[in-house]
């Protein structure tokens, strides 16, 4: 039995922990920008961790549940509703048949991640059924979710109970002020040491242009580039590399002026030099920034990288414990 | 000796050269290759690119640092390799200046260099060469390289086989524009390229392909075994086509009776480095003889 769509918010996408493997044909992992939103959502509601679920950026989308289900809509605070009737974030609920799921207005963060037992069974597509709509994989034939499409459930999610919370401490939205940790490498070198202090100093705010593929931010000082005479094959502008490939979270600044985080659709690669990568912990926080949020990169080494990164699979297990 | 960074905490970065050249295309594709065949566990994603190559990692599997350190042993390893490649060569189908690349690149048309010429016109005149069919010749006349495979959804970069003075190159569009039909031959820079989805993009345009790259729903007869045509270290040779075997060529795709011709051919670069267009008429014999 299905879940009819009856509106779809701005961007609801369909999205699981995505397709590794692929990223040197230039199909990039995908998945739910924040992960950590998605395992925690699909505990809840009693399936794997990794089932595909919803993904909606600013405001959520109306469905139909044509079966008893139990929901979970964690990641940013968008209020669900039963029929009308409010219901809580980060807990399980259960929704009878026929009844209606929708949303308030947002209250903070960008993308909710909603869980419904048995998952959502659309086809997978090397491996994944996370929606890359640049190349039509996966999703609801290869797009976003729309109003009239009907999305099938699996069946095989343990029993729940309703009310079923992840503790508020273990939950993490971002502050008013985010800060990304970020690790200086790639060509960091290509920047003045001056541009280098003025990266981290400075405040950024995320600009308009935040997706799936990356995050721009604008505010801060332009950076100035070391002077050379350009590689060959390289472009003009000294921000121009030989085209290569870029890590996910790769922080690139195309002439200087206005940072790009890649995040889950990176592009795999290109002709942009790249001062450093925001790194693994941090990676789910991204998808939970609005636009004009103001943003500090904090320079991190890799030991603070490994110890950030314990740290954030201690949260989750943490989180699997409480659900467990 | 390439240089070694870390992308956050789980890449690693490799730089061959800061300039293209195909000895460090070789020896990213040799080390690329020397990494999967070892086998490292915790290696996630292997990349190759033009100069340089990533590593994609679990750090929760194997440490940084060890990674680091059994990648610089591989160097020394594949250095010592012979610089040869068992590959294949196939012939693309271009219909240069096509109606639907030029509908496009008329509409952008204030993002370009030269609003007065076409795109081949302008990458023509700028690369010395006195008319558009001579600089077709010259496109489509020797061989290139797919050496690296990305952006997006199996795009291939491709760099022309030539000594250097003979190279076309060709600067992006001043600014990107927001559409470029799908299967669009480009060109930026040092690197033709052939988009395999629509969407936005920088790159010049010359003409069309009839033939998939990327066909997700693997429909196409030569795509049913993976929806990804090219990999890196294939040798491409573009052969100039008119409306007509355009169109035909299109109903062989839709009919599922288009075969791509190719054939596996074993380059040497040194060969290669010590005679050219030798070692480049022994691989279209090759590509040619039926």
């Amino acid at each position: 039995m299905p879940i009819n769509v009856i509106s779809a918010g701005i961007a609801t996408t369909i999205q699981d922990l995505g397709r590794p493997g692929y990223y040197h044909l230039g199909i990039p992992m995908g998945g739910a920008m924040d992960r950590l939103a998605l395992r925690a959502a699909n505990l809840l509601v009693g399936n794997d961790e990794g089932a595909a679920g919803l993904e909606s950026v600013f405001v959520g989308p109306e469905l139909e549940i044509t079966e008893d289900a139990m929901v979970a809509v964690c990641g940013a605070e968008l209020p669900p509703k039963v029929d009308g009737e409010p219901r809580e974030t980060w807990t399980a609920f259960q929704v009878r048949a026929g009844q209606v799921l929708s949303f308030d207005f947002l209250q903070s963060g960008a993308r909710a991640y909603i869980a419904i037992s048995g998952g959502i069974n659309t086809p997978p597509m090397l491996g994944s059924r996370s929606t890359y709509a640049i190349g039509a994989l996966g999703g609801v034939n290869g797009r976003a979710v729309q109003p009239g499409d009907t999305l099938p459930l699996g069946n095989g999610a343990d029993a729940r109970k309703e009310g079923l919370s992840v503790p508020q401490k273990l939950r993490r939205g971002p502050g008013n002020a985010a800060e990304l940790r970020v690790l200086p490498g790639l060509y960091w070198h290509r920047i003045t040491e001056a541009a280098q202090q003025n990266f981290f100093a400075d405040t950024w705010k995320v600009a308009n242009e935040a997706d799936r593929m990356g995050y721009r931010f604008q505010g801060g000082r332009t950076l100035e580039f070391v002077e050379r005479e350009q590689p060959f094959s390289a472009g003009a502008d000294p921000s121009n590399i030989t085209d290569a490939c870029y890590p996910y979270g790769s922080v690139q600044v195309p002439s200087g002026t206005e940072p790009i985080v890649l995040h889950r659709d990176a592009v795999s690669g290109g002709g942009y030099f790249m001062l450093g990568t925001v790194i693994s912990a941090d990676m789910d926080l991204i998808g939970q920034l609005q636009p004009h949020t103001p943003t500090q990169f904090v320079r991190v080494d890799m030991d603070s990288a490994l110890t950030a990164r314990h740290d954030r699979t201690a949260t989750m297990n943490a989180i699997r414990e409480a659900l467990s | 000796m390439s240089r070694y960074t870390f992308g956050g905490d789980e890449h690693i970065f490799v730089e061959v050269d800061e300039a293209m050249t195909l000895e460090a295309f070789f020896v990213s594709l040799s080390m690329t290759n020397a990494v999967r065949d070892a086998g490292i566990k915790g290696v996630t994603e292997i990349c190759p690119a033009n100069a340089s190559f990533q590593i994609k990692f679990d750090p929760d599997v194997i440490r940084p640092d060890d990674l680091l350190a059994e990648l610089k042993r591989l160097e020394a390893t594949a250095e010592n390799a012979d610089r040869v490649l068992d590959t294949r060569i196939i012939e693309i189908p271009v219909y240069y200046q096509d109606p639907w690349t030029h509908e496009t690149l008329m509409r952008f048309r204030e993002r370009h260099q030269e609003p007065n010429a076409t795109d081949i016109e302008y990458a023509a005149s700028i690369n010395g060469f006195d008319s558009v069919e001579k600089f077709i010749e010259a496109h489509s006349g020797a061989p290139w390289f797919v050496s690296m495979v990305g952006f997006v959804s199996g795009l291939p970069f491709l760099y022309q086989m030539v000594d250097r003075p003979r190279q076309i190159k060709v600067p992006k569009y001043l600014r990107p524009r927001t559409d470029t039909p799908r299967l669009t031959v480009g060109y930026g820079g040092s690197f033709s390229c052939i988009y395999s989805v629509r969407g936005a993009g920088g790159y010049q345009m010359f003409g069309i392909t009839p033939m998939p790259i990327f066909d997700p729903e693997q429909k196409v007869s030569y795509l049913n075994d993976f929806m990804v045509f090219f990999k890196p270290g294939d040798i491409v040779k573009f052969k100039p086509i008119d409306r007509k075997s355009y169109d035909a060529a299109v109903a062989e795709v839709q009919a599922g009776s288009f075969a791509p011709k190719s054939s596996s051919v074993r380059f040497s670069l040194d060969d290669y480095n010590a005679d050219i267009d030798g070692t480049n008429a022994k691989l279209m014999g090759a590509l040619y003889a039926d």
